[in-house]
């Protein structure tokens, strides 16, 4: 009885400190945005641009952070646009384009790197992009996720039927008189931008695994895609505040709490669901 | 005025097309005319330009040169090749039909009217009660009809199909064919493509020969005959009559002929 209790007021310690529960509602709301985003990433087996986007915009945040630049500005530029002309690259299906798109990323997060090492004084804002840092976040940091957040939702809601045309079907879809191009423009901005609100919490290293482990789980437990459009961002959101709440009492980094939950989350589906749910991410390629 | 009545009855007129990718011509100089009624069917080899005449139609590529003039306001209802359908993916059958309507409305659910609507054409199709599956937990038959039904759905004034039997057995190519002939009964149009002569193009009222031009556009009477096929093919062909309709053996294709003393036709 006393024990339990004691297990009980230990379980609600963190949320005494202002910086615990400012880093557990963005980590909640980041990991719910990278779950809806996600379903897109899994879907159209953009996986390799995920992780690519995230990494040249880890150099714009490193380029930004030296030369004393917003970082929402700087590395908002830099993501927004690498975002549309990769996106414009992979669909064109120019041969070796995932090759082309894996050598500029690289080279953006290698230049980001180098900063990091040259210029000492960036060096702590620029290693908050490379790890996440849930717990120093600041009101600016909350404020973009929740705004990239709300405008993800409103606008895949208000677009459903002609992101699922474009997604399921890009070729009927032009001819159904959807502007396939310009709907995936858009999915590429908001991944671009939740890349980037996200990134100073997760960390650039981790995020791609976050926008691919709840979309794959949710795919697993559910054959509709309206369904999946829920239940993944849902996934995402548990899998922070768990992780959160796991790294405060064990003492380790946030960022990894929050992808080895996910993680634990999709073994289990995984293998709960048997051979029928595993089918079900047959299409996903390589991931 | 019995100009009028006839411009009125054109759905889709090329004008000596041409359609490339890149510089190489693919489709030259094509010159046809579809009519509101009728049931066409564009033939040939692979790589002839099947597909690419039939995006040009769809105006999801560009002619080069020529242009293509349709009805004003025409309605086309698309089913795609079913071997470019990610069958994975996670949509129901219902989803799929109601996919096409994107109309102004802030919420996604579908309605009730829509349902309506959807189990309608579902019902008309022979795949009543099936709205809930998964697209993979289908029959291929059905899979195929389910792509027809959602063109369907927006009421289209012509159905157009790129190679509705290719990759289906011969029990689903009947049913397709049946369910086509039945549609073009009732007053649809439809233009389709396909590779085989025997199992559907020889049923067509009307069958476009291509070879990156026109080689021939008749009946299946009138043009699978072993002349066009050859051009067509660029090999000699047989035809056989059986049951009142022509029949086109491939000799070309088949080294097995006379190998263990069997004779050719
Ligand atoms: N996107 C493309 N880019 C470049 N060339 C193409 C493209 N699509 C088709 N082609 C070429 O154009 C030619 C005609 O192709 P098309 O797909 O229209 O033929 P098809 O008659 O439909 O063939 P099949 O019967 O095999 O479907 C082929 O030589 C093909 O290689
Ligand atoms: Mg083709």
């Amino acid at each position: 009885m006393h024990s339990s209790l004691m297990y009980a007021l230990n379980l609600g310690e963190p949320y005494g400190f202002q910086f615990f529960r400012n880093g557990t509602f963005v980590a909640l709301i980041a990991g719910g945005l990278c779950g809806l985003l996600g379903v897109f990433v899994v879907l159209r087996g953009m996986s390799y641009i995920g992780h690519g986007l995230s990494h040249a915009v880890f150099g714009g945040a490193a380029a930004s952070a030296v030369m004393n630049f917003n970082y929402f500005i700087g590395a908002g530029i830099w993501g927004v646009v690498s975002g549309v002309l990769i996106g414009r690259i992979a669909r064109r299906r120019i041969i070796g384009a995932d090759a082309a798109i894996g050598v500029v990323t690289t080279a953006s997060f290698a230049l980001g790197l180098a900063l990091l090492n040259r210029y000492g004084q960036a060096k702590r804002s620029i290693e908050a992009v490379l790890f996440g840092s849930v717990l120093g976040v600041k009101n600016s940091d909350i404020i973009a996720v929740l705004v990239v957040a709300v405008l993800a939702t409103v606008v895949i809601v208000l677009g459903y039927r002609k992101f699922l045309f474009s997604t399921f079907d890009p070729e009927v879809a032009e001819v159904s008189g959807v502007k396939v191009s310009f709907m995936e423009a858009a999915l590429m901005v908001m991944l671009s931008l939740t890349i980037l609100v996200t990134m100073r919490v997760i960390g650039t290293l981790l995020i791609s695994a976050l926008l691919v482990i709840p979309a794959a789980t949710a795919r697993m437990l559910t054959n509709r895609f309206s369904r999946m459009l829920w239940i993944s961002p849902l996934i995402g959101a548990s899998s922070a505040f768990l992780g959160m709440n796991v790294a405060y009492h064990t003492n380790t980094s946030a960022s990894a709490m929050i992808i080895l939950v996910g993680a634990s989350a999709f073994t289990c589906v995984y293998f709960g669901s048997g051979v029928r749910g595993r089918r079900r991410m047959a299409s996903f390629g390589h991931l | 005025m019995n100009m009028k009545v006839a411009e009125k009855d054109v759905l889709v007129h090329c004008h000596h097309v041409t359609c490339a990718y890149g510089d190489v011509a693919v489709v030259n100089d094509v010159n046809f005319t579809l009519r509101r009624g009728e049931f066409a069917g564009i033939v040939g080899p692979s790589g002839s330009g099947k597909t690419t005449l039939l995006k040009a139609v769809l105006g999801s590529i560009a002619p080069v040169h020529g242009s293509i003039d349709m009805l004003k306001g025409l309605r086309m209802g698309y089913v795609p090749q079913v071997e470019s359908v990610d069958w994975n993916f996670p949509v129901t059958v219902l989803e799929v039909i109601v996919m096409t309507r994107s109309e102004k409305k802030w919420w996604p659910r579908i309605t009730a009217a829509e349902r309506a609507a959807a189990e309608d054409v579902l019902e008309r199709l022979g795949l009543g009660g099936l709205s809930g599956r998964h697209i993979r937990e289908l029959s291929g038959g059905q899979q195929q009809r389910v792509f027809v039904a959602r063109a369907l759905f927006h009421s289209p004034d012509i159905l157009v199909l790129d190679e509705p039997t290719s990759g289906v057995d011969v029990r689903t190519r009947h049913e397709v064919l049946h369910l086509l002939a039945d549609l073009h009964d009732a007053g649809m149009s439809v233009l389709l493509t396909t590779h085989d002569l025997n199992g559907l193009a020889a049923h067509l009222p009307r069958l476009i020969c291509l070879n990156k031009e026109i080689v021939a556009d008749g009946s299946p009477r009138e043009v699978l005959v072993p002349d066009v096929l050859e051009k067509l093919y660029g090999a000699p062909m047989h035809v056989l009559e059986h049951g009142g309709m022509p029949v086109v053996l491939d000799h070309s294709e088949n080294p097995m002929v006379g190998r263990f003393g069997g004779k050719a036709v």
